[in-house]
């Protein structure tokens, strides 16, 4: 999605009156692009109309495949490949593999997980991130509107954000 | 919405300001090194370099340096793997336990323990790497690489190489868990910073975050699922290190209460080595409205807990020996309490069994100086349960003929000196250029603690 030049930001400083600002803003009619936070707000996806986040799955997968990967790693190599017998136990010993099992289980589904979410999230260290306020890191909430993407007038948007109880209302233009 | 009963303690007194949050964490990675911060640093760079010299020496002469023989091979090195490990326990217990029992009071505390765990999980990992002899072929022996590398694939019925798995993805994960931690509050930092330089290098560690709502959802859901993931990797973790004893035919070490008494062990001395580094963290830093006397108190309390499952997993260990009726256990166990080691036995009993059991009296955990104390007292005996385990069981071998005493040399100990030189340069600079404090966390508590009234009235 390519981003917009011309936006119209809400600040508020209270997450309980921007809960229910983004209610009524969005009741209004008005698209908000997205809220910016210095916290996680709990609830903020609900009333935003966002998705669960699917990450969950995505770290189940990983982690199956870790297991797969390393019992077939294991058999691979103790069973197939150089077969011997160590301790009396036979060439594939299911017992002795669960530790390294687990382990690689875990180790996949993290950074399987993580990995995804850097690339969903577009973090990354060489990343210019578009700062809509400089005080979202510290104690501002703000609301980002796309003028460009609304059909109502910047003075109504203006208008909807003031009643909905935001603290200052600016805007902000990108090149 | 979140509800809070009026009777909970606040999680962060003084009345602080989100701004306020920002000021007193972010501040103090802007700030110039104090005095004090230097002379701290100096010393452990002075520890580092006196290890350093051992490291070299071991390295070049190899480990017959070491006071090992024959009857008793494992000694020292060991012993400090085990406890650095077990100290490096308490950070991801503190953050992925704590998350999942939904525990707020950890927040002012995870980031710091969390770095704690990284830096002891390299410390320990530095033993076993020397031990080998010759470190640079460790590739052949630990990485499962195909035989024309030399030797054969590795066993995978070996507890030692569960342990590379198992202390490798610890660590790994750990790490991950913290950066993921530190990406919004890097933001805070590249946000404030007014020369280029830090923006540069806070802009780069914080990934481009921006805080929008979605990936703040993502996340939430990531330290979740991490979270999740991390909290049998914990316990998983020191399992696999007993296992390195418990599947032995040793007398002495072939227990299965190993497991979830080496576990329980861990977290006890991980907490203890929190309580002193954030003591004097929180001293140094002024946070005591961010570390109050409830943190203390609370951490005090796991202290008591796993300090008396300790006590327990001891008497049993005896009880058991006495009732299995093999006469080689029995005589171990005799000899651990009554032979040539008793001091390290008995110190083990005192400072592990009987130490924490004052943390009953409100008075004393909630005392600064006696936690301190106490705190280091119970890593002291922590040191000697390891040491006792391992050397007593080994030193009187099944042959009369056999039987040895060990004596550490001067690069037993500086090898060990290293790795406090290592773990402190590690946490000093931790502390001067990250925040110390989750500042993201703790502004989400700062509602709901009841510093302001707020629109449904909690």
């Amino acid at each position: 999605m390519s981003q917009g030049t011309n936006y119209v930001l809400g600040v508020y400083e209270d997450e309980d009156v921007l809960m229910d600002a983004i209610t009524a803003v969005r009741e209004s009619g008005v698209k908000i692009e997205e809220v910016y936070s210095p916290f996680p707000v709990h609830g903020i996806d609900d009333v935003l109309g966002y998705k669960r986040s699917w990450l969950s799955i995505a770290a189940f997968l990983f982690g199956i495949t870790g297991t797969c990967l390393a019992l077939t790693m294991m058999i691979g190599m103790m069973g197939i490949d150089w077969p011997m017998i160590i301790g009396g136990k036979d060439y594939i010993p299911i017992p002795s593999f669960i530790p390294v099992t687990f382990e690689m289980t875990v180790l996949l589904a993290s950074f399987g997980m993580v990995g995804t979410f850097f690339v969903i999230s577009n973090l990354k260290p060489w990343g210019k991130p578009r700062i809509y306020d400089i005080r979202i890191t510290d104690d501002k909430h703000v609301m980002a509107i796309d003028l460009d993407r609304n059909d109502k007038s910047e003075a109504d948007i203006k208008k909807v954000l003031q009643s909905s109880g935001a603290s200052e209302v600016n805007n902000k233009k990108f090149d | 919405m979140h509800a809070e009963s009026e009777v909970r303690i606040p999680l962060v007194t003084g009345g602080k300001t989100l701004h306020d949050v920002s000021e007193d964490i972010a501040g103090r990675v802007e700030q110039k090194p104090t005095v004090t911060w230097m002379l701290a640093m100096a010393v452990s760079l002075a520890l580092l370099l006196a290890g350093g010299y051992a490291v070299a020496i071991t390295l070049w002469d190899g480990i017959g340096m070491w006071g090992l023989n024959k009857t008793v091979g494992w000694a020292w090195d060991i012993t400090n793997f085990v406890w650095w490990v077990g100290i490096g326990h308490a950070g991801t217990l503190i953050s992925a336990v704590l998350l999942l029992f939904r525990q707020r009071w950890r927040m002012s505390i995870n980031r710091a323990s969390e770095a704690m765990t990284i830096f002891a999980v390299i410390c320990a990992a530095m033993f076993p790497v020397l031990h080998m002899g010759r470190p640079w072929l460790g590739f052949y022996w630990a990485l499962p690489l195909p035989n024309t590398f030399g030797s054969l694939w590795v066993n995978f019925n070996s507890p030692l190489l569960w342990d590379v798995f198992a202390i490798s993805t610890y660590f790994s994960v750990s790490l991950v868990f913290w950066y993921i931690g530190l990406i919004p509050d890097f933001a805070t930092i590249r946000d404030r910073a007014t020369n280029k330089i830090s923006k540069a290098i806070y802009g780069a560690l914080s990934f481009g975050w921006t805080g929008g709502a979605k990936t703040w959802s993502h996340y939430e859901t990531v330290s979740l699922v991490l979270a999740g993931l991390a909290t049998p990797l914990v316990l998983s973790v020191h399992t696999i290190v007993s296992f390195d004893f418990a599947t032995s035919v040793i007398p002495g070490w072939h227990t299965t209460i190993f497991p979830p008494y080496f576990v329980a062990g861990a977290i006890f001395s991980g907490f203890a080595m929190v309580l002193t580094l954030l003591l004097v963290t929180r001293k140094a830093y002024k946070l005591e409205d961010y570390i109050t006397i409830q943190h203390i108190e609370l951490m005090n309390i796991i202290i008591i807990v796993t300090g008396s499952i300790v006590g327990i997993a001891y008497i049993t260990e005896f009880f058991i020996a006495w009732y299995s009726g093999v006469e080689a256990e029995q005589y171990a166990f005799i000899n651990r309490a009554t032979g040539p080691y008793w001091w390290a036995y008995w110190s083990m009993m005192t400072c592990n069994v009987i130490s924490p059991q004052l943390f009953w009296f409100k008075k004393i955990r909630t005392n600064i100086a006696a936690t301190f104390v106490i705190s280091i007292i119970v890593n002291i005996g922590m040191w000697f349960e390891r040491f006792v385990i391992i050397v007593t069981s080994l030193h009187r071998d099944y042959l009369p003929s056999s039987w040895a005493m060990f004596y550490p040399t001067w690069y037993d100990v500086g090898v060990y000196v290293f790795t406090f030189g290592l773990f402190f340069t590690a946490f000093f600079l931790f502390a001067k250029f990250f925040p110390v404090i989750n500042m993201a966390e703790v502004k989400s508590i700062i509602k709901a603690t009841g510093q302001k009234p707020t629109k449904s009235g909690n």
